[in-house]
């Protein structure tokens, strides 16, 4: 029997090392309040996956200590998983058993039998829009729909708290929108708590109450988005000349107001705002004054990736296109 | 209690559908003990005018021989797609439950029994069509599939302990020519007794499979004989309890959850 205990998860100086590899994770502090989503972003391989397995008792900590909603992950393993439902990194289903197999036997799994767990099957399958395809094998799923189905089954036991791993990754668009729907749904309406790595800015941005930014197993940055991005608080100014043969002469004009920074194409000159800098009246009125004409000029607000960029000095993989959802999967 | 029941019974109902669902893995091993003991049947038949052969069927003689083979091949390729599911994280799903190893275990096992004993019934009643009667009757059917259960079980903890200490299935695939050249090392074609090379009646000798096939054969050929029945059981469990203490140490490793 679980005892009620609060939905939060805490970790103090978690570490994790392997047999012939790196320290995966370094030393991680972090606290998730009860109700809250909270978005661990990080590039591949910096801690992300390996925080969830030790936090989820899947792996055993070198060193540290963790609760998962008031239970240590070390020493209450038990408890732990049963008060926490899991979808992790690569959708693991079956592909030669159905939607509602999948549901039927992780039901089981947790000890629900009979009518409840018929009747919770159909509930989740029609929560994540699998109903019609319930009875189809799994290898004739796409990924978005076997995601929703791993999001399911992550859910069958009503869980307090929730941990998803990467849940997007190679998501479409539509795919992805309809999962933070569910996700948001289930913390706001039903007060799950929920961890969810991500290597997609926007995802942080959209979903989490609080980010930790994680790199090389050390987290760098811990806030909401926006005290994140308060921090960095310097915007950047994009321009692209008409004439491009006057591209260093719009950079000479736009390095008066700030350092210059890439990652906006080859035709683009880039200047990322010195701090109360930002009027842009005023760089028109300079850039006119100079005679130059521009066919597009933009100011981009900072995002999670300035300040991922602000504290490792690069960018996090795939958001140099400033495309994070087009980000590389995997 | 009730509800691990369940739950290993679940878990042997899926590793029955993944492999009804996946045609290859249900006629091969159908097929091919059944080629061989075609094979085998047809040119070794005149083994039987040797003085002091058990029988004058070599058909009958022979049948022993898918039943191992059956459960050689049961035991691959449940342990390969054992395997599958340890590289595609379906058992840290299963870990992340509260299910006990121990019902992983039986649940993989089990669905894994099941198969061969479907596998079994077949040989049987091919064997039945060209002529194969069991001199032990009625209740010779049941105990041979009592004992191939056995059998199986005893191939399938070794096959699991190696699919969960290696994750690999090329070692489970491995296995195959392993236990294949022990079978053949073994009492297959000729009985012990009947071995002229010395070094060969020795490995046979000593070779547990001359046992199992042996337990088979005479079910099939002899009346009720106790001792190699007997023999067989003993060798068939002894293997099991050695392979599910291995398997059993290597789930905890595998799943290593706190």
């Amino acid at each position: 029997m679980v005892t009620p205990r609060e939905n939060s998860i805490e970790a103090h100086g978690l570490v994790r090392d392997f047999k012939r590899g790196p320290r995966a994770v370094d030393g991680i502090d972090l606290r998730v309040d009860p109700g809250d989503i909270y978005g661990f972003l990080g590039p591949n391989g910096a801690g992300k996956s390996t925080t969830v397995h030790m936090l989820t008792t899947l792996l055993p900590p070198t060193a540290g200590t963790a609760t998962v909603g008031g239970y240590d992950v070390v020493h209450e393993g038990p408890q732990v998983r049963k008060t926490i439902g899991a979808a992790l990194q690569e959708a693991a289903l079956d592909p030669y058993l159905t939607g509602r197999e999948h549901l039927r036997l992780q039901a089981t799994m947790h000890g629900i039998t009979g009518e409840e767990r018929t009747e919770r099957s159909a509930e989740l399958l029609h929560r994540v829009g699998l109903t019609e395809a319930a009875d189809r094998k799994i290898r004739t799923y796409s990924g978005g729909m076997k995601r929703r189905l791993d999001l399911a089954l992550a859910l069958v036991h009503r869980p307090r708290i929730l941990f998803l791993d990467e849940p997007t990754t190679g998501l479409d668009i539509q795919s992805r929108t309809a999962l933070w729907e569910e996700v948001g749904r289930l913390a706001k309406e039903d007060g799950v708590t929920v961890f969810l790595t991500t290597q997609y800015l926007e995802e942080a941005d959209v979903l989490a109450d609080r980010v930790g930014i994680i790199d090389h197993g050390h987290i760098v940055a811990e806030g909401t988005p926006d005290q994140l991005k308060a921090e960095i608080s310097r915007s950047t100014i994009e321009a692209v000349p008409a004439d491009l043969l006057q591209k260093g002469a719009v950079a000479a004009v736009l390095e008066r107001f700030g350092t210059p920074t890439t990652g906006f194409g080859p035709q683009a000159v880039a200047v990322q705002l010195a701090a109360n800098d930002g009027d842009v009246a005023q760089i028109v009125r300079a850039l006119d004054a100079e005679n130059l004409r521009i066919s597009h000029l933009q100011i981009h607000e900072p995002t999670l990736d300035d300040v991922f960029l602000a504290k490792t000095g690069r960018h996090l993989e795939g958001s140099g296109d400033r495309e994070p959802e087009e980000a590389a999967a995997g | 209690m009730e509800i691990a029941v369940l739950q290993a019974a679940t878990l042997g109902r899926r590793a029955v559908i993944r492999t009804a669902r996946q045609p290859a893995n249900v006629v091969f091993p159908l097929i091919f003990p059944m080629l061989l003991f075609a094979v085998n049947s047809g040119g070794l038949k005149s083994e039987t005018r040797l003085p002091g052969f058990p029988t004058d069927s070599f058909v009958a003689f022979a049948i022993a021989v898918p039943f191992i083979q059956g459960a050689l091949l049961a035991t691959v390729n449940a342990n390969v797609e054992f395997v599958r599911d340890i590289q595609t994280g379906f058992l840290n799903r299963l870990a992340l439950t509260p299910v006990r190893g121990i019902v992983l275990l039986v649940g993989q096992l089990g669905g894994l029994l099941t198969i061969a004993l479907i596998q079994a019934v077949f040989y049987l009643v091919v064997g039945y069509a060209f002529g194969v009667r069991l001199a032990t009757g009625s209740a010779g059917w049941l105990m041979l599939l009592l004992l191939e259960a056995a059998i199986a079980l005893a191939f399938a903890s070794f096959g699991t302990w190696a699919a969960l200490r290696t994750g690999s299935t090329e070692a489970v695939q491995g296995l195959f020519p392993v236990f294949f050249v022990f079978l053949f090392l073994s009492s297959m074609n000729i009985p012990r007794n009947l071995i002229e090379t010395d070094w060969f009646r020795w490995v046979a000798t000593v070779n547990p499979v001359s046992y199992l096939i042996e337990g088979v054969r005479s079910l099939v050929i002899y009346d009720w004989h106790w001792e190699p029945i007997l023999l067989a059981f003993a060798v068939a469990i002894g293997i099991s309890l050695a392979g599910f203490t291995l398997a059993t140490h290597a789930l905890i490793q595998r799943m290593a959850r706190s």
